[in-house]
């Protein structure tokens, strides 16, 4: 057989392959974007097929709204701080279990019980989010069954009659969600570090430990540089969670589709859904999803390209 | 007035959230879907009818099949069960039932095919936008249903024996196509039995609902409960007030988005002081401002506060954590100083809409299930089995025990009369009813004052007025 055609038939078979899912994925993934990016310039109510073009309106107008203005910076806080807290807590955690004990022949190996820790930590990331949703409201509740309020009333920190309302407190509300969060995400993150620490060779530890290195020391200069992919691509995910969202707030805070107390603790996705699917403001809604898209790809560049170092090698 | 964008319960404010997260998935195939939505085919098999007469004004033919779809929410699905049962016995049919909570999921397929059911309850989050139905051809006339004759009273037509408003409320484009079938009251609820035990009795006015929930506070517990994370019950105490003080002209004010409906109506301000009275003076159930509805009315039937706002599924809603002897009593809003509608008044109004399909292929069955739905033994079927009231007029068997909550609100709907309204703006405005809902928890929370309250419900209306829809929803 000729070198043409094995090629081409290699092609061919290569075609098959992707053909039907690329077709699939244009379908079902492009294409809708594609639909919502044209419902942005429309009037649509999302209840008749019927509706107008109305040009960049919806653009104009989603400047001017307050409510998704205070959603985004809720969004860009998030952004900042369910990333970094999520990973420092992680690598901290994932360095003791892994390399923060002392003693032993080697010298490189993680506190007592650190295999009990790596399961315990991992626990709330088998929850889903509905779960969590129910078992926080429960920490939250504003009277004294609540589980925060009980022990604090308890211990003679607050007032019987005027316990704190927690996720009805403008001031307290976006930090009691980002807690969640942050409890949720940092066993996982634990355990991809861990895996991530457990490839690097132990004659780099060794060496550093010979060196007389400390546990800081040793932390960062040789765990967190080694690590760095992981924790970069930690931050990629992490942030477009905290562009999204949605579940936790629509389902823990006040509101339709949440972000109360009084748009205290909107995303842009709870003040998309009640655009869309409350006030057949469908149109508006589609708008704002263009507006996210483009934020969140923006965000994931910046990520990448902010984080980017020289790799290292072992 | 629908009484299902309220909810009757967990179930139905779920169901929101839940649709809320398909919706995210569904929203890039929604013009997929509604692009759909004007083909499907005819139905060929035509349907099945039989000679008509007095008795069987529809012509139902005996033996046929009979396929019911009910919203399964606040209400249960066991009515449903108990009509189709005495319908099957009746005519010699065979009924299948499906009782759900995804109207939408289950049901738009099979009006584009053309193989719609017979009798549906088109209620909850996935309910089937009624409007859209009725454009699409989709929905049978229920007008000879009003004409037939009464199945209690031959001699009269089943529409006179409907509570004013039922028509009117089911009428689109001149035709009457659903039936909302639930009748509801709004008011206060408190237990009988804990006020027989401390020795109050229900207040009249304000000063007295006052000195009641003070006297509560005084024996340890809380005045009143509400539910907090859904301001929308602080809101029907609030809005109460100002139609019972300002009477009907007040309500159409709000209704009629006047740009003085809250600016500068005394009334409306003196309303909402009645209510932040209850926050200044310390009178709430602890932790209620941001308790779900179940919460705190679980907290209240644990005897935990006097009184809690609610309509009246409020007892079925309740039912599992009502003690025995709780004895749960409906109280009209009391009065506030110089009010022009009587304490007997009080918000009532329709919800849960059935409708009989064009394209049902047991058409002249579902008509006949519509007219059975208001005879007196089926409305007393649905009180008893779901506890809440019908738009039947004494649609109740006087012989029948409910359980006190609903006799109660029968006793108070009675005493009411003709003296009883409803606000229109939450189904039409629904921006505007999220603004003022957010409002009226900052109020509740103590982060705002009555005038800051009357300054951003009056901002809402104003936005509300830029609506292209306030040209055509106006009520005289």
């Amino acid at each position: 057989m000729s070198q043409v055609a094995q090629g081409r038939g290699r092609g061919g078979f290569i075609a098959g392959f992707l053909l039907a899912p690329l077709a699939l994925y244009l379908t079902f993934v492009i294409w809708p974007y594609v639909q919502t990016f044209g419902y942005s310039f429309t009037n649509w109510t999302g209840q008749s097929p019927t509706f107008d073009f109305v040009g960049v309106d919806n653009y104009t107008a989603l400047m001017k709204d307050e409510v998704f203005r205070g959603a985004l910076w809720n969004n860009l806080l998030l952004l900042v701080f369910v990333p970094v807290v999520t990973i420092l807590l992680a690598l901290f955690f994932a360095f003791m279990v892994n390399a923060g004990g002392r003693g032993g022949a080697g010298g490189v190996q993680g506190v007592r019980g650190s295999g009990f820790y790596k399961i315990v930590y991992f626990f709330p990331q088998v929850l889903s989010l509905a779960i969590l949703a129910v078992l926080f409201g429960a920490v939250y509740r504003t009277d004294e069954g609540g589980l925060l309020n009980g022990v604090l009333i308890r211990l003679g920190l607050v007032d019987r009659q005027h316990p704190v309302e927690w996720l009805n407190e403008p001031r307290l509300v976006l930090w009691c969600l980002l807690l969640v969060v942050v409890w949720h995400g940092v066993g996982f993150y634990l355990v991809l570090f861990s895996a991530a620490m457990q490839s690097v060779p132990k004659d780099i530890y060794e060496a550093a430990l010979l060196d007389g290195a400390g546990r800081a020391q040793t932390f960062f200069k040789v765990t967190l540089p080694l690590l760095w992919d992981s924790v970069q691509t930690s931050a990629v995910y992490l942030g477009i969670a905290a562009m999204d969202m949605f579940v936790l707030v629509s389902t823990m805070t006040s509101g339709q589709f949440g972000g109360g107390p009084d748009h205290h603790s909107e995303v842009m996705a709870t003040v998309l859904m009640r655009n869309f699917l409350y006030f057949g403001k469908s149109g508006y809604a589609c708008a704002m999803g263009v507006v996210m898209l483009v934020l969140t790809m923006i965000l994931s560049v910046i990520t990448l390209r902010a984080t980017r170092r020289e790799r290292i090698e072992f | 007035m629908s009484m299902a964008s309220t909810g009757e319960g967990l179930g139905r404010r779920d169901l929101i959230k839940r649709s809320a997260a398909l919706g995210l998935i569904t929203v890039p195939t929604m013009g997929f879907l509604s692009a759909c939505a004007s083909g499907g085919g005819e139905s060929t098999s035509g349907p099945s009818k039989a000679a008509t007469s007095a008795q069987n004004p529809f012509g139902v033919s005996k033996g046929s099949k009979m396929d019911v779809v009910v919203f399964k929410g606040g209400f249960g699905d066991d009515y449903a069960k108990a009509w189709e049962a005495a319908f099957d016995k009746k005519w010699g049919t065979t009924s299948s039932h499906l009782g759900t909570q995804e109207i939408t999921g289950k049901l738009q397929t099979r009006f584009n095919g053309g193989n719609p059911p017979d009798v549906v309850d088109n209620s909850g989050a996935q309910r089937i936008k009624l409007d859209v139905l009725f454009k699409s051809n989709q929905l049978a006339d229920l007008t000879p249903v009003l004409d037939a004759p009464s199945l209690d009273d031959p001699s009269k037509k089943v529409r006179d024996l409907l509570i004013a408003g039922t028509v009117e409320q089911g009428t689109q484009g001149g035709k009457f196509i659903s039936l909302n079938y639930v009748y509801t009251v709004w008011g206060f609820w408190y237990s009988g039995k804990l006020f027989k035990e401390k020795g109050w009795t229900a207040p009249k006015t304000w000063d007295e609902f006052l000195a009641v929930c003070t006297k509560a506070k005084e024996a340890g517990i809380g005045g009143l409960a509400h539910q907090g994370k859904f301001p929308y019950y602080i809101n029907v105490v609030i809005m109460d007030l100002i139609a019972k003080k300002g009477g009907l002209d007040a309500v159409k004010a709000i209704d009629n988005l006047e740009p003085n409906a809250f600016e500068g109506s005394a009334v409306a301000l003196a309303a909402v002081e009645a209510v932040y009275e209850v926050v200044e003076k310390d009178l709430l159930l602890p932790g209620t401002n941001g308790l779900t509805h179940t919460e705190s009315q679980t907290a209240w039937n644990q005897y935990k506060a006097a009184f809690i706002p609610s309509g009246s599924w409020l007892e079925n809603e309740q039912l599992k954590q009502t003690p025995e002897d709780f004895d749960m009593q409906f109280l009209p809003v009391p009065l506030l100083a110089d009010s022009k509608l009587p304490l007997e008044a009080i918000r009532a109004g329709a919800g849960e809409p059935f409708i009989v399909p064009e394209k049902a292929a047991n058409k002249a069955g579902g008509l006949e299930f519509i007219r059975s739905m208001l005879s007196r033994e089926w409305s007393t079927i649905f009180a008893q089995q779901a506890n809440s009231l019908t738009v039947v007029k004494d649609g109740v068997d006087p012989s029948v025990k409910l359980r006190p909550g609903t006799q109660s609100a029968v006793g108070a709907l009675k005493a009411a009369g003709d003296n009883t309204f409803n606000y229109l703006y939450p189904d039409w405005y629904s921006e505007m009813d999220t603004a003022i809902q957010d409002a009226s928890n900052e109020l509740m929370a103590k982060r705002i004052q009555p005038k800051e309250w009357i300054k951003r419900a009056q901002a809402a209306v104003n936005k509300a007025a830029q609506d292209p829809n306030a040209k055509n929803n106006r009520r005289s």
